[in-house]
């Protein structure tokens, strides 16, 4: 195998500033967002004392659960040692921290005292699954940012398969605690599934995948840099069964709550009578799921790379649309303190909780994103993160079609 | 209750603070001193030097105790630190804090300290809650023709001894 | 810097010996509560688990006495908004679905022994005090509202808003979260919570007392009638009991 040649970016174009500027429109308007919301109290948005978790929460757990399936192909670079992914490691190490920090940001800026982030930062309740989850996002960047310098660094080369090892448990701890967060809400009929760890797991290869994918497409367009087909199928095919797991683990989480009478109730709302939700619920299955899965598998889309992007795009969505049934579907459905009892009271026990995000927080999660891309859009200038050429003949020689 | 960690770096912080402000007070110690509201009574619950160097730290203390231990002293308890130095003036208006009227933001505004308390906290007695006006926005004062006080000045440029 | 050497110099309030008794005598010969009041300068132990006791048949179906008494006492005013606004204690109204029969009863922070909020908070601000009284310490609360997603019993209110003319014993604020403290203010002096004083003027539906101590009036009630935990299947061992439910 020849060596691969990495180099940075130029980053002088017209369409690279316009990026720039577009990204930072977004985290302006975050951050507007975000004062307003602390201005004015969470009042302002469509959060309330039922549904206390919102749009905010939805972006920033997927961001988050994202970051840590961007990691792989990195991950099947070094610890699985596949060399053709060996040269795409370096922006899957990237794009996994940017994730995350788009995530946290949007985390941090929804809290209610975000001013008392020093506190949070500073005292640590052990029992808690959340403060467990703040230590491992930043063990996460910490850990990527020293397996991303071992694999730039040909001085400290030797240790890049420690660095990749501990970075791939690293990061399957840091989905299943992300997981966790929702699975230890006993009290929750939506959120009370042991599996809700092994799927966010799933979850996060597809939807890490599908961004990087979208951010590989982007760079070596932009750049006009060549990427060949070989490890673009690799990658198509590595989609495929991602998004096909998740599909499996949402049937098997949805059949296995089915068989327990208590969770009946939930059950049908999602699947059924739960409007909105149930409707999201199977735009997710279509659009995140079934609609993918074809254009990934269809045999006259097998080279087709716009279809690949497409496909992409639609696991972002779905991810996006899954994340708001678990979230926010899982808090309109009502807390039951009287099983078998019709209950009613002054602060909406027994009903449905009506959600409605505002434009605020919308804008928030959108800049969670845009951070992502301009923390990426960043690196690629300053860093040799990309390889020079990705055509067949250099990043995979023994490929045969 | 704070972690061990939290308190130092309190203290870190706090020292930078002070060190800050010590340099700035020194800069501008000619133009302009905060004029501190006198409470009630002969004397504070602790030696008047004191109370200027460690209010903090005690009202901090006594948060901790109240707050998780049931202790319900009054001697450092901020509602108490309220009921005798906050008193309507002649024309028997309160002030509220923010206000460079205010005991607690009296000095805090003269040096750019922020406190969060009073979002929370009664910032008048009980008894005067719902009278007096609404809460002015926070303005910088303007020291000129006001009396300059010494003991204030001290303990500002003092804080960190 | 001299921080944490500051002692507590306060002359130590041996007033009325080591406790003060406070009761409200309804009718002669009835002592319907006894609390100790401890001592002001000492901090509260293990030693007393406070709770309530609420006689679901005895609660009448249009009083809110309850909830009137908390709003007032811990100055829940709100904002015409019920969605946002905070409501420390509500009256729930159950029907059972065969039968017709309808009830009703006040729901609070249930105070569990082993509380999921305090166990989901991360940074400690959700505890549960040495006597039992679960609170929010506001201090270090930053307002993630992962207590109130794991609170079982919706008993929390996060502050959607800034708040003015608070009551000066009952301090709260914008972005942090609040519950039902068991008027741990009132406690600490020896006194029934706001609550319990409002219902006993009437109807008399709810008693207030230490679990711990087998000679309270609220132990022996439970220990002679019984008293349910409302989802006792999650096993948290709520300080709140109800009978007739
Ligand atoms: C988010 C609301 C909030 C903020 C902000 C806040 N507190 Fe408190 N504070 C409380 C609550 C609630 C209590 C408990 C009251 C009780 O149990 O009687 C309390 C109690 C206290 C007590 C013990 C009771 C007393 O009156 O002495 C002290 C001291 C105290 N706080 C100091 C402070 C100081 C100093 C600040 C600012 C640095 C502050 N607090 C900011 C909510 C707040
Ligand atoms: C019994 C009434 C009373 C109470 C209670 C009280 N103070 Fe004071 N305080 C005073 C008086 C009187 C003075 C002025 C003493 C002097 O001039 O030497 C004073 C002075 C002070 C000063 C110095 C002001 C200056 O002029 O530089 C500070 C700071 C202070 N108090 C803070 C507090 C705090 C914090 C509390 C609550 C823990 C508190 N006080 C409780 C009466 C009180
Ligand atoms: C004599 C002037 C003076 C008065 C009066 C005063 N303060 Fe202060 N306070 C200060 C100064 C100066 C600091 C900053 C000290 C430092 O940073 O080291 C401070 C700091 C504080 C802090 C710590 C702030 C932080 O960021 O940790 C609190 C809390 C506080 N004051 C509360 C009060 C309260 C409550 C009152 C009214 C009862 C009050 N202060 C009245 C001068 C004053």
């Amino acid at each position: 195998m020849k060596l691969i040649r990495f180099a940075s970016i130029d980053g002088n174009s017209n369409g690279y500033w316009a990026l720039m500027a577009l990204f930072a429109a977004f985290i302006m308007a975050a951050l507007g967002s975000s004062y307003f919301m602390e201005h004015n109290g969470h009042w302002v948005t469509g959060m309330n004392n039922q549904i206390v978790w919102g749009l905010p929460h939805v972006f920033a757990v997927f961001l988050i659960v994202a970051a840590s399936g961007a990691l792989n192909v990195a991950s099947i670079a070094s610890v699985f040692n596949k060399k053709a992914y060996k040269p795409l490691a370096r922006l899957s190490a990237l794009l996994a921290i940017a994730l995350l920090m788009g995530g946290l940001v949007v985390l941090v800026l929804d809290l209610g005292r975000p001013d008392r982030l020093i506190i949070a930062a500073t005292i640590y309740n052990f029992k808690s699954i959340f403060a467990w989850n703040m230590i491992l996002y930043s063990g996460f960047i910490g850990i990527v940012g020293v397996y991303l310098w071992t694999m730039m660094d040909q001085t400290v080369a030797k240790y890049n398969r420690v660095a990749g090892i501990s970075a791939f448990i690293w990061r399957l701890m840091l989905t299943t605690g992300t997981g966790s967060i929702f699975g230890f809400l006993v009290a929750r009929q939506g959120y009370d599934a042991a599996i809700m760890a092994p799927m966010f797991v799933i979850m996060s290869f597809a939807f890490g995948l599908a961004f990087f994918l979208l951010v590989l497409f982007a760079a070596y367009n932009g750049t006009k840099r060549e990427l060949g087909d070989a490890i673009v199928l690799r990658l198509r095919k590595l989609l495929g069964v991602f998004v096909a797991a998740i599909l499996y683990f949402v049937a098997v989480f949805h059949l296995t709550n089915l068989y327990a009478t208590e969770h009946h109730g939930v059950e049908a709302f999602i699947l059924r009578d739960g409007g909105i939700f149930t409707q999201l619920f199977w735009a997710q299955v279509v659009i995140g799921g079934l609609i993918p899965l074809a254009l990934i598998f269809a045999p006259q889309l097998k080279n087709c790379r716009k279809s690949l992007a497409l496909a992409s795009v639609l696991v972002i969505l779905g991810g996006l649309l899954q994340m708001y049934v678990i979230i926010i579907g899982g808090q309109a459905y009502p807390l039951q303190l009287f099983p078998g009892m019709e209950v009613s009271s002054s602060f909406f026990d027994g009903v449905v909780n009506s959600y409605t995000p505002s434009l605020a927080e919308l804008m928030l999660g959108l800049g969670g994103v845009a951070i992502t891309l301009i923390v990426v859009t960043l690196a690629v200038k300053a860093l040799d993160l990309l390889p020079v050429s990705m055509a067949d003949a250099v990043a995979d020689p023994h490929h045969k079609d | 209750m704070v972690s061990w960690f939290q308190k130092n770096l309190q203290n870190v912080m706090l020292a930078v603070t002070a060190l800050l402000l010590a340099t700035s007070v020194n800069v501008n110690a000619e133009v302009a001193a905060p004029v501190v509201p006198k409470g009630k009574g002969e004397q504070c619950v602790e030696p008047t030097a004191e109370m200027r160097k460690n209010h903090m730290d005690m009202l901090k203390h006594q948060r901790d105790e109240t707050v998780h231990n049931g202790v319900r002293t009054k001697k450092h308890a901020l509602k108490e630190c309220i009921a005798c130095h906050v008193q309507p003036d002649d024309k028997g208006q309160v002030a509220r804090f923010g206000e460079d009227e205010h005991f607690c933001s009296s000095c805090h505004n003269y040096a750019g300290v922020n406190v969060d308390c009073f979002q929370c906290h009664a910032d008048r007695p009980q008894e005067l809650i719902g009278k007096g006006h609404k809460i002015k926005p926070h303005h910088t004062a303007d020291f000129k023709d006001k009396t300059i006080n010494k003991d204030a000045l001290q303990a500002l440029t003092k804080v960190s001894k | 810097m001299k921080t944490e050497n500051i002692t507590d110099t306060s002359k130590r309030k041996f007033l009325g010996g080591a406790a003060l008794t406070a009761g409200i005598v309804i009718a002669p010969g009835v002592l319907l509560q006894t609390v100790q009041a401890k001592p002001d300068d000492q901090p509260v132990t293990n030693k007393v688990r406070w709770g309530m006791l609420i006689d679901t048949n005895k609660c009448a179906d249009d009083c809110t006495d309850c909830v009137t008494a908390c709003n007032t006492e811990n100055g829940l005013t709100g904002f015409e908004r019920p969605e946002t606004d905070s409501q420390w204690i509500r009256k729930v109204t159950l029907k059972d679905k065969q039968t017709g029969h309808v009830k009703t009863l006040p729901v609070m922070c249930q105070h569990c022994e082993t509380a999921p909020c305090a166990d989901v908070c991360p940074t400690g601000a959700s505890f549960k005090r040495e006597d039992g009284i679960v609170l929010v310490d506001k201090h270090i609360c930053i307002g993630c509202r992962y207590c109130m997603m794991a609170c079982p019993y919706k008993a929390r209110s996060f502050v959607h808003e800034d708040l003015t003319d608070q009551k000066d014993h009952a301090p709260r604020g914008k972005g942090t979260v609040e519950s039902c403290t068991m008027c741990v203010h009132k406690v600490d002096k020896g006194e029934s919570p706001a609550c319990v004083t409002a219902c006993n003027k009437e109807h008399k539906a709810m008693y207030f007392g230490d679990l711990n101590d087998a000679n309270s009036d609220i132990s022996k009630r439970l220990k002679q009638y019984g008293g349910k935990q409302i989802r006792a299947d999650l096993g948290l061992n709520p300080g709140v009991r109800y009978q007739g439910v």
